[in-house]
């Protein structure tokens, strides 16, 4: 086949895919809010910088448990302060960095590592898939914040150990999806084909097979992206995850809690951003699910 | 029938043996020298640290001291506080009841109002009430439920002064411990206003731990109802001219309560893992309170007793629900995967 013909050709049928996929994607309503709240958490992330109007580390000594104000002269804080006297939007700006990147990570871990250990045990089958899917019931058979919990207690805690403990009790989702959707891939025409044509195994594993049990792995990711932020959030709260002074949300909202109250913005408005983070990712991934699958799409 | 549970029996050994090594391998990847780990002092002399190295049975080799520490599970025994000094399984048992309780409550709230909306959702789907539930039960899934507590805490506690914030009963009270349910040994005891303080106590956390699983139980019978809805004998009974309440009632949620059932089954897990916030916000004296407490405290065989125990929990739970799901839809039983 003519190579530039045939690239050309895949890259209509991927616009046409995208195309078809953002038709029923936006048909939801909500999944585009979600999207476009999303973005806005990205873009306040990266340019937490020019956005948050203090230093989320400055202690305002005259102006400790600050109620929110608005327009004041002095102690204009519209979110409030701390115990310390620190700008608490400024904190939960810079927050939404350290709960992007830890989803991202973990969704990063989970894909990578899962998508190799479910290929693994669906082509393999036998002992190989045995041993693999028995390992992965171990993980699903303790509650998956107390497995995080355990981890943690080993690797130390903090933000980086809390992430990998969390992508270890998320992996059996992703090595399960993986797994069986190739084994349903596997049996299919174009796979024998590839198969007696003499691809290698490399190529049946991740180029023939693969890509065609893309779509429910990244609604998974979605949705783990999601609840990973909801993990971390709750290991910081534990004092298992992210320390203070980090202004990670869930850190936040323990280093404030003896406040709450006293002062019970320190504790409201973390968790209410940590709330709208994770309902903007579970309203697109809704909305992610129902555009790929055309068995829902109707309900 | 008895092939399909052994089946599922024979499944769980080796997820049996899996938690039992995670367990096993826990204590020995902790940093830094397990034996001050596990014996909780400091400065050894040399001659005391192979006495403890011995009674601790680390100087065997692994696979001979993991052969011992699932065959003392077998037993029954699975090791000693060494805060407290008393075997795990009491103190595992002494607590458990109050996390039982509470687990219940949830549940039974989460059902109580997750299954009639997620019918209703259904019956009304695309409409603004459907729209309505649907968007609560999103939120309600997306809920960090430490924060929900806190809230909750702040208003009901604080601000309105309505409810209790922490424990399970006022300290006016000592209840004698008969069963170890709280809201069964007030009224056992007679005791005037013991009942109440109980109930008073339970409610918040009770919201708490609830709300996820009611979420995901309105969310799951939304849609198995509205999978059942678009069945041909959902059509014709509609069509024979009965009454919605005996087709939606009677035809449909038999038939997605198979779904429903299931789902109720599998949140056992979400539970466990609720307890552990929970209980840390409320100060609710059962398991989740009490692994937290032992991690920080660095009781290490209490951690690793009660993770044994709650994945063996989880375990046996799974399992009655795998073969009520049997019973409820044989075809079930009848595939091999």
């Amino acid at each position: 086949m003519d190579s530039s013909a045939g690239s050309a050709r895949k890259s209509g049928i991927l616009r046409r895919d995208i195309l078809e996929f953002w038709y029923y994607f936006s048909e939801n309503k909500a999944a585009v809010i979600g999207l476009v709240f999303l973005l806005g958490i990205i873009f306040m992330a990266i340019f937490a910088g020019f956005i948050a109007p203090h230093d989320p580390t400055i202690q305002y000594r005259d102006c400790l448990e600050q109620p929110p104000t608005w327009g004041a002269e002095k102690c204009n804080f519209l979110f409030g302060t701390d115990y310390a006297g620190r700008d608490m939007l400024s904190r939960i700006i810079y927050g939404t960095r350290l709960s992007l990147i830890a989803g991202g990570m973990v969704v990063i871990l989970c894909l990578s590592i899962g998508i190799m250990f479910g290929v693994i045990a669906g082509y393999y089958r036998g002992w190989v898939d045995i041993t693999i899917m028995r390992i992965m019931d171990t993980i699903l058979s303790v509650p998956g914040l107390l497995m995080a919990l355990v981890l943690v207690a080993i690797l130390g805690p903090g933000l980086l150990n809390a992430m990998i403990a969390i992508s270890i009790t998320y992996l059996p989702y992703f090595v399960r999806l993986t797994r069986s959707s190739y084994i349903i891939e596997n049996t299919k025409e174009y796979v024998i084909a590839s198969k007696i044509s003499g691809a290698s195994k490399f190529r049946i594993m991740f180029i023939t097979i693969l890509p065609n049990c893309m779509a429910p792995l990244i609604v998974q990711a979605t949705l783990s992206f999601s609840t990973a932020i909801l993990d971390t959030a709750a290991l910081g709260f534990l004092g298992m995850g992210a320390q203070p002074p980090t202004p990670e949300w869930g850190t936040l909202i323990a280093e404030n809690r003896d406040l709450m109250l006293s002062a019970p913005w320190t504790v409201t408005f973390p968790g209410l951003a940590i709330l709208l983070a994770v309902l903007a990712i579970n309203l697109m991934g809704d909305g992610l699910r129902d555009a790929f699958d055309p068995k829902l799409k109707r309900s | 029938m008895f092939s399909f549970v052994i089946r599922r029996v024979a499944l769980l050994i080796p997820i049996f043996f899996g938690v039992t090594l995670v367990s096993f391998g826990f204590i020995r990847m902790l940093p830094g020298d397990p034996v001050a780990a596990l014996a909780g002092e400091r400065d050894m002399t040399p001659e005391r640290h192979a006495e403890m190295m011995a009674r601790l049975g680390l100087d065997k080799p692994a696979w001979e001291q993991y052969f011992d520490y699932v065959w003392k599970l077998l037993h029954g025994d699975f090791g000693t506080s060494v805060l407290t000094n008393r075997p795990v399984l009491d103190e595992f048992l002494e607590l458990f009841p109050a996390t039982l309780e509470l687990g219940m409550a949830a549940m039974l709230l989460a059902i109580i109002i997750g299954l009639p909306i997620g019918i209703f959702a259904a019956i009304k789907r695309g409409t603004i009430y459907d729209q309505g539930i649907m968007g609560l039960s999103l939120i309600g899934y997306s809920m960090p439920i430490f924060w929900w507590g806190l809230l909750l805490i702040i208003l009901f506690g604080g601000i309105w002064g309505l409810t209790p914030i922490s424990g399970r009963i006022s300290y006016l009270f000592d209840v004698e411990t008969v069963t170890g349910f709280l809201l069964i040994d007030t009224l056992l005891s007679g005791e005037e206003g013991a009942f109440a303080s109980a109930v008073h106590h339970m409610i918040l956390p009770t919201i708490v731990l609830g709300t996820i699983p009611l979420a995901i139980i309105a969310r799951q019978t939304r849609s198995a109802m509205l999978e059942v809805l678009s069945e041909d004998y959902v059509r014709t009974a509609r069509a024979k001219g009965l009454s919605p309440l005996r087709v939606y009632g009677l035809h449909a949620l038999r038939n997605a309560m198979i779904t429903v059932i299931t789902v109720i089954g599998l949140q056992v897990g979400t539970l466990m893992a609720g307890a552990i916030l929970t209980e840390t916000i409320f100060s609710w004296p059962g398991i989740g309170k009490w692994i937290i407490f032992s991690v920080f405290s660095r009781d290490y065989y209490a951690v690793q007793g009660g993770l044994v125990l709650i994945a063996m929990i989880i375990m046996s739970v799974n399992l009655v629900v795998d073969l009520l799901y049997g019973l409820i839809n044989p075809r079930i039983m009848h595939t091999n995967s």
